[in-house]
């Protein structure tokens, strides 16, 4: 246990680095009421928050903004690669969204600029940022979760699902 | 795009879900699992359920989590149930770790329900009027036998060619090797048989295991208490990765160095790297096929510095000389220590020259190797091999000048020492006696490929991804059962003896009439005639070993696909029905050498096999013994506990070689060049080296890896890892369909550019459904027809541009690098 409660601590350490505007980021995006979850119970697919995570505006590219998406708990990253890529919002189709818990045993994962990757320092897997999160190399048996934007005429970039399972849950919203 | 499973929440296991304990059944390491099953209509909640934690809240790094890869419906007892396989952090082996390949287990399970590995076999198949048919077992195993016992009968068992697993996991395991040696070396002398990876029937380790030594000699765990870790011709962190991860890691962060020993820089050297630091990582990027000369430069520094294990080489190594000549069945001499240096003595300046790395390094490799510790207390070293060298150049001689460094040192039977093959799969070898093979044992691919043998009889082998001469192999193989084929598309409408007739005629004009035991219909099934569904482990109990003896019974938890049996009860069901037709004949002697086989279960298989040799263990004492198992040798039960064996040798009698003195012996490695025919040759005319190399993402050869989304998304095609200017210099981008050819044949795949790739090397991984490594691997072999697939040269081009397909896959590189 100590071992896990460890990780969890480095975990949260690297993820409080980010800068300003993941604060601010994060500070818009934990608005997950008890009501939506008591309303998936209804339906067939699963009801995610759509919560807001920046503005198209505050984006710089290839330097990747802290998030959390569906909920505090689960980090991302949200990112400007630069080019257009599948699953990219926004006005040049390049803004995509990640959760950054590696879905092999979730440890937390960091950004690497030169090759816009995501690398994980508990096993050494890797996932391409500019590939729908692809698994370079690594033990996870599914690539990492993408989150699913829209953006609105205002710029502002909205996280309104996931495209798999994220690490640590049964289901995507808990 | 990459591969979306668009799953966002999975069932949770109620409380009183069933609990199986599980083996994964890929690779050598063995980790241990559970297996979750419950009924399809009953769920846990987030707070009741069968982990006994809060599903809630996010679970911390290394918490517990079924990702949907180890989640599906499948039938258990005639109803469709959940099933969760989840790593099991209470087994010693993996401490809750999963791999690429073991946390699919569940995904790759058939289910009805979920549609997945519909590709697997759910009934007897029969070629009848140009299709296979599905049929009766009554029906297929008559055929089986009567066109079986005619032909042996008429001829000898030698036109009975077989093809057998001899491993554990997967289709293996105690019962099936068991049960298909029983059949093929005690009911009948079957010599002309040959491995599910090799062409012949044979060990891929002779010289070690005539040196007296085991290969798998040591526990994991000294690993973790090691000085120095050195690896050859291995890629662990992909191919025993929980190995690598519970037990090389923990060892490195303990303080122990790292050699590696590869032409090629891997994955695992760069991992080593991140965990031990740059410093206390040594890689000897060796040129290919030269590591006997390494060995042997390692050996005679340690020897002539004096940093070898005197006490040790006096009392537990041969001191007269020659103890074994070199002869027909031994490649090399076998003897004391001087009289091997005689043979393998060898200066770092050669060494160098001849493997083209710097003497500074082989000195500094020899140091973390042997050299005493500041304060004179003697080094740890475990040595670590794998096919780098089995299937390099001089097998033989290769392993043999390795061990001589384990024995030199002392470092066998010690704690923190070993020198072992890390394996494949894991092991299950329980037979009759294989004397009668002999050794050198026939090449049997050549042998088929001569037009020799009249039926072959396959279990679970698919020499057509993984064989050598491979493109010959195909060409021939396929002719000759066409030649059956046809045989009985004309008999169409006749009676089972005009069949029989048909077959007979076909195979006596050089058919040959072909036999397929299988989960899937392989590549090499393409040729059969009749095909046999088997299950897998789990589908049936299963007991194997793992890389450290570790043997565990890995519990049934679901029902053999469709109308699928365990091997154990086809072996059983071709013998009974040879023993059937045999007394139809009238031939009564023969018929009664195949009773003995009335099992209703693999339990029953066995009691007969293996618990007949080692009385102690069952089922049940070996279910009570859970996912950590017991080591092998097991010695006594007691206390409700199976007592196993640790490590091999603690006591310095060494006995796998069968010498009554129990004194090991070294090897007279005398480096010769290229060992196999037309290996020299090839080099000299071909461009590229083409190393045959294996990646984490798959098993084996793919079976059931190529019908998984998540993985043929990743790499559609075999990839070619490639230097860039190499790339550049053929007119080749990334993604490109390029072709290998040589003499041998040609294959293709996908290049993968690759900025570590030296020029001139390529590599290319094994075994793959998409391209097969093996249409350009020469027949060469070594005198006991070990195959070198790791030498084989030839010259590239491009056919196509990258597919869409390929265009969506990443190319980036595989090393981690902390940001
Ligand atoms: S490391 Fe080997 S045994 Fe362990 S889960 Fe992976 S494939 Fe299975
Ligand atoms: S947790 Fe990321 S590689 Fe293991």
């Amino acid at each position: 246990m100590s071992r896990c409660n460890k990780m969890v601590d480095l975990g949260r350490r690297h993820f409080l680095r980010g800068g300003a505007i993941a604060a601010a980021g994060a500070a818009t995006a934990t608005v997950l009421p008890a009501e939506q979850a008591r309303a998936a119970s209804g339906s067939a697919l699963l009801d995610y928050p759509a919560n807001r995570l920046g503005n198209v505006a505050d984006l710089a590219v290839n330097e990747p903004v802290d998030i959390t998406y569906p909920d505090e708990d689960s980090p991302g990253i949200l990112l400007k690669i630069g080019h257009a890529v599948e699953g990219g919002v926004g006005p040049d189709g390049d803004i995509v969204a990640y959760s950054v818990l590696c879905p092999h045993k979730g440890w937390l994962m960091s950004y690497r600029a030169d090759d816009k990757s995501l690398n994980c320092p508990g096993h050494f897997s890797r996932f391409d940022c500019e590939a729908g999160g692809q698994q370079i190399w690594g033990h996870a048996t599914q690539n990492v979760p993408q989150f699913t934007l829209s953006v609105d005429d205002k710029g502002d970039i909205y996280a309104e699902g996931a495209s798999d399972l994220i690490f640590g849950r049964p289901s995507n919203v808990l | 795009m990459a591969y979306k499973r668009q799953i966002d929440r999975l069932p949770i296991p109620p409380k009183d879900a069933k609990v199986h304990n599980v083996t994964c059944h890929y690779c050598i390491v063995g980790c241990g699992y559970k297996a979750y099953t419950w009924p399809r209509n009953k769920q846990g909640t987030l707070t009741e359920n069968a982990f006994g934690i809060n599903l809630g809240e996010q679970q911390a790094a290394d918490g517990t989590w079924i990702a949907p890869s180890m989640y599906n419906i499948v039938r258990q007892d005639g109803k469709d149930v959940h099933l969760a396989v989840v790593p099991d952090k209470d087994c010693v082996v993996n401490s809750g770790l999963g791999s690429v390949r073991g946390a699919r287990m569940a995904e790759a399970r058939p289910s009805y329900v979920t549609g997945t590995q519909q590709q697997r076999l759910s009934d007897p198949m029969m070629w009848r009027n140009g299709v296979w048919q599905p049929t009766s077992w009554d029906d297929a195993l008559d055929l089986v036998a009567r066109v079986t016992a005619r032909v042996v009968t008429q001829g000898s068992e030698d036109d009975l060619v077989v093809s057998m697993f001899d491993h554990g996991g997967s289709a293996g395991g105690y019962e099936n090797t068991w049960a298909t040696g029983k059949l093929y070396f005690e009911s009948m002398k079957v010599k002309n048989c040959r491995i599910h990876n090799r062409p012949a029937y044979n060990s891929e380790v002779h010289s070690t295991r005539d040196m007296g030594v085991d290969e798998l000699n040591y526990a994991y765990k000294d690993y973790e208490i090691t000085d120095t870790i050195f690896m050859i011709g291995a890629n662990s962190l992909e191919t025993q990765t929980n190995l690598f991860l519970n037990h090389m890691v923990p060892g490195m962060r303990n303080g122990a160095c790292f050699v590696s020993v590869d032409p090629r820089r891997t994955v695992t050297i760069n991992a080593a790297e991140e965990v031990a630091g740059k410093e206390n990582v040594l890689h000897l990027a060796i040129n290919e096929g030269t590591d006997m000369v390494l060995f042997n430069a390692l050996f005679t520094h340690i020897v002539d510095n004096g940093w070898v294990d005197k006490d040790f080489i006096a009392n537990s190594t041969f001191q007269g000389g020659e103890a074994t000549p070199l002869d027909d069945g031994h490649p090399a001499g076998l003897g004391s220590l001087d009289y091997a240096l005689d043979a393998c003595r060898t200066s770092l300046a050669d060494a160098a020259e001849i493997c083209g790395v710097s003497e500074a390094d082989i000195a500094k490799a020899a140091e973390w190797i042997a050299k005493p510790k500041d304060d004179g207390s003697r080094r740890t070293c475990v040595t670590a091999y794998e096919k780098g060298i089995i299937w390099g150049n001089d097998n033989y001689r290769t392993i043999g000048a390795l061990v001589n460094i384990g024995l030199a040192t002392g470092n066998i039977g010690r704690e923190g020492g070993g020198v072992c093959r890390l394996g494949g799969h894991q092991e299950g070898y329980y037979r009759p006696s294989d004397a009668h093979v002999g050794r050198p044992a026939e090449y049997v691919d050549q042998l088929l490929i001569r037009g020799g043998g009249k039926i072959h009889h396959v279990w679970a082998c698919d020499h057509h991804k993984t064989t050598l001469n491979a493109s010959e192999f195909k060409r021939v193989h396929k002719r000759r059962a066409d030649m059956v084929k046809e045989a009985m598309d004309y008999a169409a409408g006749g009676t089972r003896e005009q069949l029989v007739d048909a077959i007979v005629g076909a195979v006596n004009g050089g058919g040959l009439f072909v036999v397929d035991v299988d989960i899937i219909h392989s590549q090499i099934g393409h040729n059969a005639h009749v095909i046999l569904p088997a299950c897998e482990a789990n589908e049936m109990n299963l007991t194997s070993m793992n890389g450290e003896r570790r043997l565990r019974l890995s519990e049934k938890y679901m029902d053999p696909y469709g109308n699928s049996r365990p091997d154990c009860l086809i072996a059983a069901g071709v013998a009974q029905n040879m023993e059937r037709v045999l007394r139809e004949m009238g031939n009564e002697a023969y018929a009664d050498q195949f009773k003995g086989y009335d099992w209703q279960t693999e339990e029953d298989a066995f009691m007969d096999g293996y618990n007949k040799g080692n009385p102690e263990v069952t089922y049940e004492r070996l279910r009570a013994m859970g996912n950590n198992g017991v080591q092998e040798p097991v010695s006594g039960y007691a206390d409700g506990k199976l007592i196993g064996t640790e490590r091999l040798y603690t006591d310095g009698q060494f006995t796998r070689h069968g010498r009554e003195d129990k004194k090991a012996l070294f090897c007279a490695a005398k480096w010769r060049g290229w060992q196999a025919a037309g290996k020299a040759r090839e080099k000299e005319t071909h461009k590229y080296w083409i190393n045959n190399v294996r990646a984490n993402i798959f098993w084996q050869n793919q079976f059931l890896d190529q019908d998984i989304d998540f993985i043929q998304d990743r790499f559609p095609y075999p990839f070619i890892e490639m230097n860039e200017e190499d790339m550049a210099e053929e007119g080749i981008a990334a993604g490109d369909l390029i072709e290998i050819s040589n003499g041998n044949g040609a294959t293709q795949g996908m290049a993968y550019p690759t900025d570590t790739a030296k020029r001139g090397h390529v590599a290319m991984v094994f075994g793959s459904p998409a391209g097969s490594q093996g249409n350009v691997v020469s027949p060469g072999v070594n005198e006991l027809v070990l195959p070198d697939y790791k030498h084989t040269w030839g010259n590239i081009r491009k056919i196509a541009n990258a597919t869409p397909r390929v265009k969506a896959v990443s190319f980036k590189s595989k090393e981690y690098r902390s940001a």
